[in-house]
């Protein structure tokens, strides 16, 4: 896997190089000692800098990083006795999105995921984790299996949206996620949502209602693509950076909006440079949060989720 | 050089007819020149080939209401610039030249009324206010159509009309798609009757929310109804898309919609269905 470094990455990439190099010089001698302790202060500095004025634009980046965690590989840490559960039953099985059931420390849990791929071949395979509507049914298949089994769902966002194409049109990709919000208001069962990267459209909304809306730190969310939006409303896909200001799509922006209930934070640095960091840290908000979900009676966690989703809108009423 | 000149003195150019400003117009369909008047004696709907225009959501309620029975509902709620939402034209600015343009303040307009004595609820989307674009305003108008007709147990109708989600209102305008289907989920479970009407164009994030989730799904011919944008769909496949590939034809036959009803017998077999399957 060839490391990729963002623009703004590259003062903590550098020196994190002369910090290997002079590691690996493997001479005793407190100068050295002292110099590597310096410049390992210097890195937490540049870090802390860096990631204190992250624009909208370099979170969008990040949650984009090539080398973050998919839901795989959340999937596979958190529960090693995981079984993915293939298909719709009706036409094929959508390998953009990972479905399937596993113990999280005893836990049980049924899992979706929205799964990218890390090399062409495994994106083509993967559709770049953009949903057809055959996937939207195998979730919600997946999902009354839970219902039916009394086992809390847990769903991994990471999609630039539902897939644009004949096939996923003549299936019915409306109808597909229409059906979804609509079940997955009334599903008994405790519903955690998580976006790990990108969120995007009814494509991640799909997948996307729960009783509690979590967004790692460095994860965007919104209506639509940044890209989608400045190609319609600046005529220009260049201006995404623009439209991501403008729509307000960062971890922070939907905490302020109400609509994300907490901000997970990532290890220093991003997620993509610690992933059992990270993993650790998700495990434990999971189990937080499922065991909080577990207290509730069903009438008070359906009549709570509808509440949840009643309440966001932002408008004016006269008199 | 006297291959490009006119040899024949008889031939001289024509000069094209013009048309008088606003009394005719062209079928888009057909090309059939129609006189306005006519046009709309028969509902904005071609003579020659059927091709329904597209029609301001009055004529929806003078065409689907009882004369003198339909009453304006939820017309107190105003969409609120949140974001401070600026692209080429600050969202603010277009909310007013919509507001003064159509008269209505959102993209969608509620009304109370009777189908040949029988009371429903009746929604009707309005595709020139900003795309008939769903915001905060339109899902809470939504949510209370929705709550009214399960209060008066009777049935709710929508003549749908959008590009989707309204982009303006960034994530709050993508909620209101799971709020609305939410809502439905819980009147579905009261035995309320939802009557889904998609005329031209449905998409976005309206078909993939209430307007997909009629218990009877109807459309206009030739409607354009899908998830994806065309635009959009090309630029992924590459190539040109199929002759009426997400019309309301095309819906019909991959079992999308359960029929394709005119404008002139829209009234007609809304009532049909309401009286066979909201029989009390």
């Amino acid at each position: 896997m060839n490391n990729v470094v963002l623009e703004f990455e590259k003062p903590i990439v550098e020196l994190e190089n002369k910090l290997l190099e002079l590691r690996s010089q493997n001479i005793a001698g407190s100068e050295l000692a002292q110099e590597i302790e310096e410049l390992e202060k210097k890195r937490q500095r540049t870090i802390n800098k860096i990631f204190g004025n992250l624009t909208r634009w370099q979170r969008v980046q990040l949650a984009r990083h090539p080398q973050r965690p998919y839901s795989l590989d959340y999937i596979n840490y958190l529960s090693p006795d995981f079984l993915e559960l293939h298909g719709d039953r009706f036409f094929a099985d959508d390998p953009s999105i990972v479905c399937g059931i596993g113990t999280i420390e005893g836990k049980r849990v049924m899992y979706l995921g929205q799964q990218k791929g890390r090399n062409t071949n495994d994106n083509l395979h993967r559709n770049f984790g953009m949903m057809r509507p055959e996937g939207y049914r195998k979730a919600l298949r997946v999902m009354k299996l839970a219902e039916k089994f009394n086992v809390p769902i847990i769903s991994l966002i990471d999609t630039m949206g539902a897939f644009p194409g004949l096939g996923a049109e003549e299936r019915g990709q409306g109808e597909a996620i229409a059906r979804n919000l609509f079940e997955m208001s009334q599903i008994t069962v405790p519903i955690l949502i998580i976006v790990i990267g990108e969120g995007a459209s009814g494509g991640a909304l799909g997948i996307g209602v729960g009783d509690r809306f979590l967004m790692l730190e460095n994860t965007w969310f919104s209506v639509i693509s940044p890209e989608g939006c400045a190609s319609i409303l600046w005529r220009d896909a260049a201006k995404a950076p623009e439209a991501a200001d403008a729509m307000k799509v960062t971890s922070a922006d939907l905490l302020d909006m109400g609509i994300c209930d907490r901000v997970i934070n990532e290890p220093l640095g991003g997620a993509h440079r610690d992933h059992k960091g990270m993993c650790e840290i998700l495990k434990n908000e999971i189990l937080i949060e499922l065991t909080e979900l577990e207290l509730l009676s069903t009438d008070d966690l359906l009549e709570h989720r509808f509440d949840r989703l009643s309440n966001i809108g932002n408008y004016s009423e006269s008199k | 050089m006297d291959w490009f000149r006119r040899k024949i003195e008889k031939i001289h150019p024509v000069q094209k007819k013009a048309i008088p400003d606003g009394l005719w117009i062209k079928c888009p369909t057909c090309s059939e020149i129609l006189y306005k008047p006519e046009l709309e004696r028969l509902l904005s709907t071609c003579r020659k080939c059927g091709h329904h225009f597209r029609i301001s959501p009055d004529i929806y309620v003078k065409l689907i209401l009882d004369e003198g029975s339909a009453e304006t509902l939820f017309t107190d709620l105003k969409s609120n610039d949140m974001l401070h939402f600026r692209a080429i034209k600050r969202y603010s600015a277009q909310l007013n030249t919509a507001i003064k343009k159509s008269g209505n303040q959102d993209a969608i307009q509620f009304y109370s009324g009777d189908i040949e004595g029988n009371p429903i609820v009746l929604g009707v989307m309005n595709f020139a206010f900003i795309g008939g674009s769903m915001g905060s305003v339109v899902g809470e108008k939504i949510v209370r159509g929705i709550s009214l007709a399960e209060e008066r147990s009777c049935p709710l109708i929508i003549i749908c009309a959008s590009g989707g989600a309204r982009m303006q209102e960034g994530s709050y305008s993508l909620m209101q798609m799971a709020k609305t289907s939410a809502r439905l989920a819980r009147f579905s479970g009261k035995q309320g009757l939802f009557i889904s009407v998609l005329t031209d164009p449905t998409t976005g994030g309206v078909t993939a929310s209430f307007a997909m989730l009629g218990d009877v799904i109807l459309a206009e011919p030739g409607a354009l109804v899908g998830f994806a944008g065309q635009r959009v769909i090309k630029q992924t496949i590459g190539q040109d898309l199929p002759p009426g590939f997400q019309r309301a034809e095309f819906l019909l036959e991959k079992g999308f919609i359960d029929n394709i009803v005119t404008r002139s017998t829209m009234k007609s077999t809304l009532l049909k269905i309401i009286l066979i399957l909201h029989a009390k």
